[in-house]
């Protein structure tokens, strides 16, 4: 849900990186903050277990600038990938405006892809959104191994409404800014057109 | 109030940012936040420059939903308050309007029993507040009477976010 505060003359939009477990949504999120000037980011929370994986989410404020005379903030979000996190990840989609999906190009993961997918269907559904009109971006990361699968091949497999896709290697940060501003200027747009 | 979008006007924004400062001296508490349930931070008043209020919105709403979440497994509606109690600083957390997060930090120089008095009184002078945004909302007014800003919004006005 946008948060739009005339007074302060800011807009506060909140997108999610989901996907499957261990597919690089932490990765994006990390690349994004060590690549951003420190007057533009916030505090990069990220509540992980021991052994790093995420538990609840990532979390990262980004200030994109001015649009209009108003300051425009994304809060970057990441879900738990992991299948039995599926109540925690329901509760990080409340309010989304934007989805990034970040699919994993190993050919192991393709059926986790998939499951993910689904599941984040049925959770939008269970907050009022539907994917068919949600702001969202396609990413195929972990290109850099050897065997990914091919990207058409994963086109037809996890192309949702002829979304935007992009091919990333998230630890080299290859893709990580054009899948961000593909969603975020769907999301202007879509504030736009309401 | 539509799912896609929550707006504060200049008018009710004062009125919370108010009511807050009265709720911070009445409960002599060190800083309050008013939150949105989705993790925006909406308003402060007191010493809240020694908090980084992003990442108290952010870990709050999350803290919030997870009780939320908790609640319905043992098919309670919700947890209305929440009570964190440290070493020196206590957080009171309670929900407003069924849509906000309030937050009031204190120590030693307060007490639980004050604070969930004052904030009693602060929920109810900011239910009213959110009763006038949702009128405003419904009516498609808005305060300075000014158009959307949003409406005009060009695709170089996006481009340029991006251009850096």
């Amino acid at each position: 849900m946008t948060f739009i505060n005339y007074a302060a003359r800011e807009i506060n939009c909140k997108i999610v990186y989901y996907g499957p477990g261990l597919g690089g949504k932490t990765t994006n999120l990390q690349y994004i903050y060590n690549k951003t000037a420190p007057e533009r980011k916030g505090k990069m929370i990220s509540l992980a277990t021991e052994a790093d994986r995420t538990l609840f989410f990532d979390f990262l404020p980004l200030d994109l600038g001015t649009i209009r005379g108003f300051n425009t903030r994304f809060h970057l979000y990441t879900v738990p990938g992991q299948v039995f996190y599926d109540a925690s990840r329901k509760l990080i989609l409340k309010g989304v405006d934007g989805v990034v999906f970040v699919a994993d190009s190993q050919p192991e993961r393709m059926e986790a892809n998939v499951e993910s997918i689904r599941n984040l269907e049925l959770n939008l559904r269970d907050h009022g959104f539907d994917l068919v009109t949600m702001p969202l971006a396609l990413q195929f990361n972990k290109r850099d191994i050897s065997g990914a699968v091919p990207s058409d091949e994963m086109y037809r497999m996890l192309n949702y409404k002829r979304e935007p896709t992009f091919e990333a290697v998230a630890t080299d940060g290859l893709g990580v800014f054009d899948t961000l501003k593909s969603v975020a200027k769907q999301v202007l747009v879509e504030l736009r057109r309401k | 109030m539509s799912l896609a979008r929550m707006e504060v006007y200049e008018q009710e924004f004062r009125n919370l940012e108010d009511s807050l400062r009265r709720l911070r001296l009445d409960a002599n508490a060190k800083a309050v936040f008013l939150i949105d349930r989705n993790g925006q931070h909406i308003a402060a008043a007191g010493d809240t420059d020694q908090f980084d209020s992003t990442s108290l919105a952010s870990l709050t709403a999350g803290n919030v939903a997870a009780t939320d979440g908790l609640a319905k497994l043992i098919g309670e509606r919700e947890f209305s308050v929440l009570f964190h109690e440290g070493q020196r600083d206590h957080i009171h957390i309670s929900i407003v309007a069924r849509r906000a997060i309030l937050l009031v930090i204190f120590d030693e120089r307060s007490s639980l029993g004050l604070v969930r008095l004052r904030v009693k009184r602060a929920s109810t002078e900011m239910d009213r507040v959110f009763e006038q945004m949702d009128q405003k909302a419904e009516m498609g007014v808005q305060g300075e009477a000014e158009p959307s800003p949003f409406s005009e919004i060009t695709d170089e006005d996006i481009d340029a976010l991006f251009s850096e």
